[in-house]
């Protein structure tokens, strides 16, 4: 499969420059957007985490309660902050392996501030009580049109940037970006359409769309742009190309194939076939967690240490370690014997914070320290709050997994044991809970860090190229005033 | 994989074919279910649809996020069979030997037809029950067959089958929950049928199950000075959860239809895909723990 020499015209060649400097407006509009979801998701689960330890902490608001502020801290997270980091950096990728400029910058950003508009009213709506109650999918319909349209415009105008590329062969993270743009609109339109419409669809099917759409939300379109992120940036920061390209594609057809099925808990009460396709599914991404452990350490080959030495690196490291924990942990769930224990537990949050945190997050940190210096041109204000916040994440994120995930299975045999009281059940989970919110604790200064220091470096940038603008146009009103 | 159109060929068949399996093929295996009479008590259409108030209730489930803590969706083990002994018949000693035969406890003549109908052999699998009720048929005795759910959540009192697809179709949206911080509600309706008890455990849930962690919703309840009368839907509060003297406690209207939307969620009909025998036809039907 050796790569053919380019056939496009060779007549102009875009500089490195120039492709960052087209990616400006719009992935500045989206990781600022990012990083103050990201604390606004950060705080909203640090409020939930809280009622854990009095149950009447905020009560009596109704729009603080827990069953709002809950699914207002997830949806932030997933599409306030993943989603947009994640169509950032892909946006950048798909510029730089194209060699080509963005298309249409101005308006990949106005996408983004309708998806951003949308987000706002549908957690607004969350909190008001117009939640749809449908897990990952609780913004209403109102805010559902703003997110879709924003969606379409930035995924339109990246695959115009695809087309438009001169290196006409395509590597692994490219596939995965390509799939992941179009697996999106196709899983959200038809979960809202067929849930939110006007005659929605009845019964369990609701739910079990619910399920698919999760199962492919977090794992298909995570998955595949997340790994995208990580094959991309170990390649770079190895500097060699991928260990096999053959291994990245069954990577690529695991995660499609068998990671688009997952997602229908062993004991929902559907028709058997259901879960059991699903159950089969699940267990087969072992898989993907298999394929990509093998590419990530042969193209490491001499020691990972070469990417530890960047502070993108160490998050990247950790991204990727955290997608086989996490992914491995849903495979665990999944297996009969043991989804017994652990559906319906805390298990299953911490595997899901994980995943969104640990893999996605991290890997999207990495991208994220990486990328905002080049687009432009202006170093961290502080480095030392980088790798502050390395550790910040690293440890608020292990907090949080770790004790939810053993108080998880206590938690599923104190269930399974009939003489144990409800309110004793429910109590022994709450040690485990308090444990987690010094993780949520530590992950939300992590996540202020990320804000502060992308704040700091827009403030220089302004120094940099406004300032001297605006005194040389004041320089040059004012003789032209005094001649008056 | 070189070219940009092979890869979206690659996901939209990936896609459609995880499309057609979980969002097409439940919808027409399940999409037009109606209410059955495929209830053991024929004549009776399954599930029976939610009155008014208690689907308003369902819309106050769902926009304070009820589900995020307590599932719908009670699990079964498997099936067990208990043989209970209906009538003696007219040789009692025949029935005795019967059952001394097959060792399931020790009988004497007529003893065997005291306290009737009584449970003679329970939690057995059917081709044992099956066996035993022939044999003593054969004394001359009459035995019912009683189906039995098994499994963790029906000892914990939480329902008395598991949750299948027909209970829900008639609710506008369907929350089957994923974590279990509380008990499970699927059957709660026959657990804690009163409507003063849910009504008080969501104004303080303190005040009725010692050390709950859940939440009080005081929102959805009115604090105020009694009138001429004293309202008739005042919660009945006692000792130190009380209000005030001249104070009395009124839930809103969100709060009584969130009340009978609790009370309507009842899944004890046995159904062909999840069968059980009705306690109601049984004296000796031992309480829920």
């Amino acid at each position: 499969m050796n790569a053919t020499s380019t056939t496009s015209s060779a007549s102009e060649s875009i500089s490195i420059g120039e492709i960052d400097a087209s990616c400006r407006v719009p992935l500045f509009t989206l990781f600022v957007s990012a990083a103050v979801w990201l604390v606004v998701a950060s705080v909203f689960g640090l409020l939930a985490s809280l009622k854990f330890h009095s149950p009447n902490f905020l009560s009596d608001c109704a729009c603080l309660t827990y069953g709002r502020v809950h699914p207002a801290a997830t949806n932030v997270l997933i599409y306030g902050f993943a989603m947009q980091a994640g169509l950032g950096v892909a946006l950048w990728i798909i510029a730089r392996l194209g060699e080509t400029r963005v298309a249409q910058p101005w308006l990949i950003a106005a996408g983004a501030k309708l998806w951003n508009f949308g987000l706002l009213i549908g957690i607004i709506g969350i909190l008001a009580g117009d939640s749809t109650g449908f897990e990952n999918l609780e913004i209403p319909r109102y805010g559902v049109v703003f997110l879709f349209l924003g969606y379409l415009l930035i995924a339109f105008l990246s695959l115009v940037t695809f087309h438009n590329r001169k290196e006409r062969a395509l590597g692994p993270s490219q596939w995965f970006l390509l799939a992941a743009l179009f697996w999106f609109p196709w899983i959200y339109f038809t979960a809202n359409y067929l849930l939110l419409s006007h005659t929605p669809i009845r019964g369990v099917t609701q739910p079990i769309v619910a399920w698919w759409y999760s199962g492919n939300l977090n794992l298909v379109w995570f998955g595949l742009v997340g790994l995208a992120v990580i094959f991309y940036f170990i390649q770079k920061l190895m500097n060699r190309p991928l260990y096999s390209r053959h291994i990245a594609l069954l990577t690529f057809w695991t995660i499609i194939l068998f990671a688009s099925w997952s997602g229908i808990p062993g004991s929902a009460p559907v028709p058997a076939w259901i879960p059991s396709i699903s159950t089969v599914a699940t267990i087969l991404t072992v898989v993907t967690v298999l394929s990509v452990m093998v590419n990530v350490r042969g193209t490491c080959a001499r020691g990972c240490s070469q990417t530890e030495s960047s502070a993108s690196g160490k998050f990247i490291a950790f991204g990727t370690m955290a997608f086989v924990v996490a992914w491995l942990m849903n495979v665990l769930g999944a297996v009969p014997g043991v989804s017994s224990v652990t559906n319906l537990t805390w298990y299953g949050v911490g595997q899901w914070q994980l995943n969104v945190f640990g893999f996605f997050g991290m890997a999207m940190f990495g991208a994220i320290y990486h990328i905002v210096p080049q687009v432009t041109g202006i170093e961290w204000p502080s480095t030392k709050s980088v790798r502050i916040h390395y550790w910040l994440a690293a440890v608020g994120i292990i907090l949080i997994v770790l004790p939810l995930a053993i108080g998880g299975i206590i938690q599923g045999f104190n269930w399974a044991n009939p003489k144990m009281s409800n309110v004793d059940v429910a109590k022994n989970a709450l040690h485990f809970l308090r444990a987690s919110t010094t993780g949520e604790l530590f992950i939300m200064v992590g996540n202020l860090m990320l804000l502060g220091n992308l704040i700091g470096l827009a403030v220089r940038y302004c120094k940099v190229h406004f300032v001297p603008v605006c005194k040389e146009a004041i320089a040059e009103v004012k003789p032209a005033e005094a001649k008056i | 994989m070189k070219f940009g159109p092979l890869v979206f060929l690659a996901a939209f068949l990936a896609l459609s074919a995880s499309w057609c399996g979980f969002v097409l093929t439940p919808q027409v295996q399940l999409g037009r279910a109606v209410q059955e009479t495929n209830s053991v008590v024929k004549t009776e259409l399954y599930p029976a649809g939610r009155p008014g108030l208690a689907r308003e209730g369902l819309e106050v489930y769902r926009a304070n996020g009820c589900a995020y803590c307590h599932s719908q969706q009670v699990e079964q083990k498997g099936t067990l069979v208990d043989v209970v002994l209906t009538d003696a018949g007219k040789t009692p000693m025949d029935v005795a030997n019967a059952l001394n035969e097959a060792q399931v406890g020790k009988f004497s003549g007529p003893s065997v037809g005291a306290g009737l109908p009584k449970p003679i052999l329970q939690g057995t699998t059917l081709e044992h029950a099956s066996v035993l009720a022939n044999a003593l048929k054969k004394a001359g005795a009459n035995t019912e067959l009683r189906l039995v759910a098994t499994g963790s959540d029906i000892q914990r009192g939480w329902g008395m089958r598991r949750t299948v697809a027909q209970d829900f179709i008639s609710d506008a949206t369907v929350m089957p929950g994923s974590l279990r911080v509380g008990p499970d509600l699927a059957n709660v309706g026959s657990r804690l049928p009163d409507l003063n008890w849910q009504l008080v455990h969501l104004f303080n849930p303190a005040a009725v199950t010692k050390n709950s962690p859940m939440p009080a919703y005081r929102f959805l309840f009115e604090r105020k000075k009694i009138g001429k009368q004293p309202s008739p839907d005042a919660l009945r509060l006692t000792g130190e959860f009380a209000p005030a003297d001249g104070y009395e406690v009124v839930p809103k209207p969100e709060a009584k239809a969130l009340a009978v939307y609790l009370i309507s969620l009842r899944s004890d009909t046995p159904l062909y895909e999840a069968p059980l025998t009705p306690p109601a036809a049984a004296a000796t039907n031992a309480p829920a723990k």
